[in-house]
């Protein structure tokens, strides 16, 4: 850390309100789609259909609790992680679906 | 659940016996030398709790070599087994052990660590900062990474090794066909140190792009931090994948999920592609700053710029976006489609393109140079023509349809031996020798560096080259013994050449114990007229690294103020212009949550949860109490500046 930043504040006295929101907030929706996978009684595409939308509201949780998504300068660093994040997000997760396309046979019933 | 665990200590034999025995005397040894000479108190207080990054470098680079003896060991031991057909010098159980901690440390506790070191090393002084972004971090990732290896070379005569090869292949590696713990001591030791991996990259990444001296812009970074900002890149990409992976098999064996098991719609092949989607990336981490010092060594020592600096940097990112776009190749027999296969090798292939690029710029950095064959460069030099074989063979592996008849031979063993040996391990080491007067003040001696250099390397093409037409002719990896007596002669032949690079490699070590007491002491803190920032610090350096920040100008700066007699801070320090210096302040946490985060791990590898949970309590409370730490560091003063640097000082 150099002089001319230091981003911790000196009296330490506020508390990380957004963490420990954001942290619950992680947990309630982990339990929720455990919840929706064992105890409800939809069909299996209803149930992936759910759980991928809790995973976006878990990306958007990550991305302003944790990730100080709005705070940055200027939005050029914000762009490049977004940039980022989407090429690996093509690469593994479409990359492994294409791949692995062979060996899913008894996933068909979907 | 029967877990299997028929015994804690693992008995039977005499090898091991011998082991145990050595780990005793030699933690008596420690403790005796620590006690007698009074040195506890400096052992905490200047390395188990410093978050200097030279220091950290120097330990990382200390545990690198440790680890590289025991995987020498290891593969010593593997190439005693197959010298002559049918040996029963190690029993198959044995011997698959011995393989998979061979190629487990080998990657993970011996080449990451080394390459790790010498970037804490350099980089920092190489880019004009005083330390890296996270320092407390950085002493977090190396305790971390002690504490895994520690944890991973317990396993072998604590429980038993791991034996499912180091790629852990699901369903081998499940509990149905691997019952025991070995394979839990893989897991949780990996997910350890890929935890500190993690954080090293983020940390350089941070490091290269926030803390470059004024004026250094990217295109102005000395090659070695771009290679490392790439790799971080890598690192960034490829580590969360080892983690989620790691976790699933964990869930696997501790839990009896289904994520990769045959039974209960568990998909194994997803393991394959889930380690090679972070394994392919990995080997490219390792190589990547191996090539940033060759190019650092080979411009030095042929007192040239490097030729094609810019073509450099963009090789060195391409191959870092391809590395990640062709993890198939290591699974093109598992019956993926056509399509699948022909893009995977299309891209595979596509990267003998900027290596090849870089090949020729090294080539055309040494062209009509000056070059002084000093024991780095000497290793630059044998790097250059063993790595394009590595290459080479490496393209025809590459074809999906010719991988059938070379996949799984000793002709794939010859291939990646040849490109992480003569790339990795020669970086490593010239890197070592290279930046060794700037860590610890004095050279190695050339003479015995030669030697070691002229025992490892013939060593290394005696032993490797055999194995392309053993693989040709058919012979397949991990095998414990074979026997056809056609492949005796060649198999001999590996042998030998194995015996040469152990010599040479203890020739190595003694040379740096030599060096030690005798060696050539550096006054000057730049002994190779060296071209970057980092030679500009006096010997020893400071911790502060650079009294006063320079501006930069170009590329090269440090060798063209030389070469003009420019007025410059990198030369003199005018006293006017010293101010304070803001530095962080050691800590002892990061041991301790380290040694917690072993604890998690050992329990958990026996299945011993409380112990577990209790020890990753220990570990939030750490992070808990850095969270709320209010840890502003501390100053330097201006007369301390003055004692450090009197030789420098300029009064004006």
């Amino acid at each position: 850390m150099s002089e001319q930043n230091q981003s911790r504040n000196s009296d330490g006295r506020d508390f990380p309100w957004q963490h420990v929101i954001g942290f619950i907030l992680s947990i309630v929706l982990t339990l929720l789609s455990l919840w929706i996978a064992f105890k409800t009684s939809l069909s299996t595409g209803m149930i992936m259909a759910i759980i991928i939308g809790f995973a976006f509201l878990q990306a958007a949780v990550q991305l302003f609790m944790f990730m100080h998504v709005t705070e940055s300068e200027d939005g050029r660093f914000q762009m490049w992680n977004m940039v980022h994040a989407f090429i690996a997000f093509v690469i593994i997760i479409v990359g492994s679906i294409w791949v692995m396309s062979f060996g899913m046979s008894y996933m068909n019933h979907m | 659940m029967n877990h299997h665990v028929d015994h804690f200590f693992v008995k039977g034999d005499p090898m091991i016996y011998a082991a145990d025995l050595m780990i005793i005397m030699t933690t008596l040894a420690v403790i005796f030398v620590l006690t007698y000479y009074k040195k506890w108190k400096w052992l905490w207080n200047e390395w188990l709790t410093t978050v200097d990054h030279k220091k950290i470098g120097i330990m990382y680079i200390i545990a690198a070599v440790l680890m590289m003896f025991r995987g020498g060991v290891d593969a010593l031991l593997m190439r005693a087994q197959l010298t002559v057909p049918n040996e029963d010098f190690l029993d198959p159980q044995h011997y698959n052990e011995i393989f998979t901690t061979h190629g487990t440390i080998m990657i993970l506790f011996m080449a990451m660590p080394f390459i790790i070191g010498l970037m804490n090393v350099a980089v920092p002084l190489q880019i004009g900062a005083r330390d890296v972004a996270f320092p407390y971090l950085n002493a977090l990732s190396f305790w971390s990474f002690f504490t895994a290896a520690m944890l991973f070379n317990l396993s072998f005569v604590i429980g038993g090794s791991p034996d499912a090869g180091w790629t852990a292949y699901a369903p081998l590696a499940e509990p149905e066909l691997d019952p025991g713990v070995g394979q839990n001591f893989y897991l949780l030791s990996l997910q350890i140190s890929g935890f500190s991996t993690l954080a090293t990259g983020i940390n350089f990444f941070v490091t290269i792009l926030k803390m470059r001296a004024p004026g250094m812009s990217m295109m102005k970074l000395p090659i070695f931090s771009w290679s490392i900002l790439v790799t971080s890149a890598i690192i960034i990409f490829a580590f969360p994948i080892l983690a989620i992976a790691l976790a699933l098999m964990t869930f696997d064996r501790l839990f009896g999920a289904h994520f990769f098991t045959l039974t209960g719609e568990g998909l194994p092949m997803m393991w394959a592609n889930l380690f090679w989607l972070w394994g392919h990336p990995e080997v490219y981490i390792v190589i990547l700053p191996a090539f940033g010092v060759f190019s650092e060594v080979i411009s030095t020592f042929s007192k040239k710029r490097l030729f094609g600096y810019k073509a450099m940097v963009w090789s060195m990112v391409l191959i870092g976006f391809l590395s990640l776009i062709v993890w198939v190749h290591h699974f093109f027999t598992m019956g993926a489609g056509p399509d699948v296969n022909s893009f995977f090798s299309i891209s595979t292939m596509a990267i003998a393109i900027p290596t090849g690029v870089k090949i020729f710029n090294w080539l055309g950095t040494m062209f009509r140079g000056r070059i002084q064959f000093t024991t780095p460069m000497l290793w630059s030099l044998a790097f250059i023509p063993c790595f394009t074989i590595g290459g080479i063979t490496g393209v025809m592996l590459a074809m999906a349809a010719a991988d059938y008849q070379y996949h799984n031979s000793y002709f794939l063993v010859a291939h990646f031996h040849f490109v992480l040996i003569s790339g990795t391990v020669f970086g490593c080491i010239a890197g070592l020798l290279y930046w060794y007067p700037k860590m610890f003040g004095h050279m190695l001696n050339e003479k015995i560096g030669k030697w070691a250099f002229w025992l490892f390397v013939p060593g290394f093409l005696i032993c490797f080259l055999p194995m392309f037409f053993l693989g040709l002719d058919g012979m397949t990896r991990r095998v414990y013994t074979f026997s056809n007596s056609h492949w005796t002669d060649l198999n001999v032949i590996a042998s030998i050449g194995a015996a040469l690079m152990g010599i040479g490699f203890m020739v190595l070590v003694y040379n740096m114990i030599w060096s030690a007491r005798y060696g050539k002491r550096d006054k000057t803190g730049d002994p190779w007229d060296g071209r970057t920032l980092e030679w500009a610090t006096p010997t020893p350096i400071p911790h502060y690294n650079f009294a006063l920040i320079p501006r930069i100008k170009r590329l090269d700066e440090f060798w063209y103020v030389k070469q003009n007699n420019e007025p410059s801070v990198l030369r003199s320090l005018p006293v006017s212009k010293l101010k304070p210096i803001h530095m962080p302040n050691s800590s002892g946490r990061p041991f301790v949550m380290s040694w917690l985060f072993f604890i998690v791990g050992f329990a958990a590898v026996f299945y011993v949860y409380w112990v577990a949970a209790l020890a990753l309590i220990g570990v939030l409370v750490c992070m808990g109490l850095r969270s709320f730490e209010i840890d502003d560091g501390h100053y330097v003063s201006v007369e301390e500046i003055k004692r450090t640097e009197k030789n420098r000082i300029k009064e004006a």
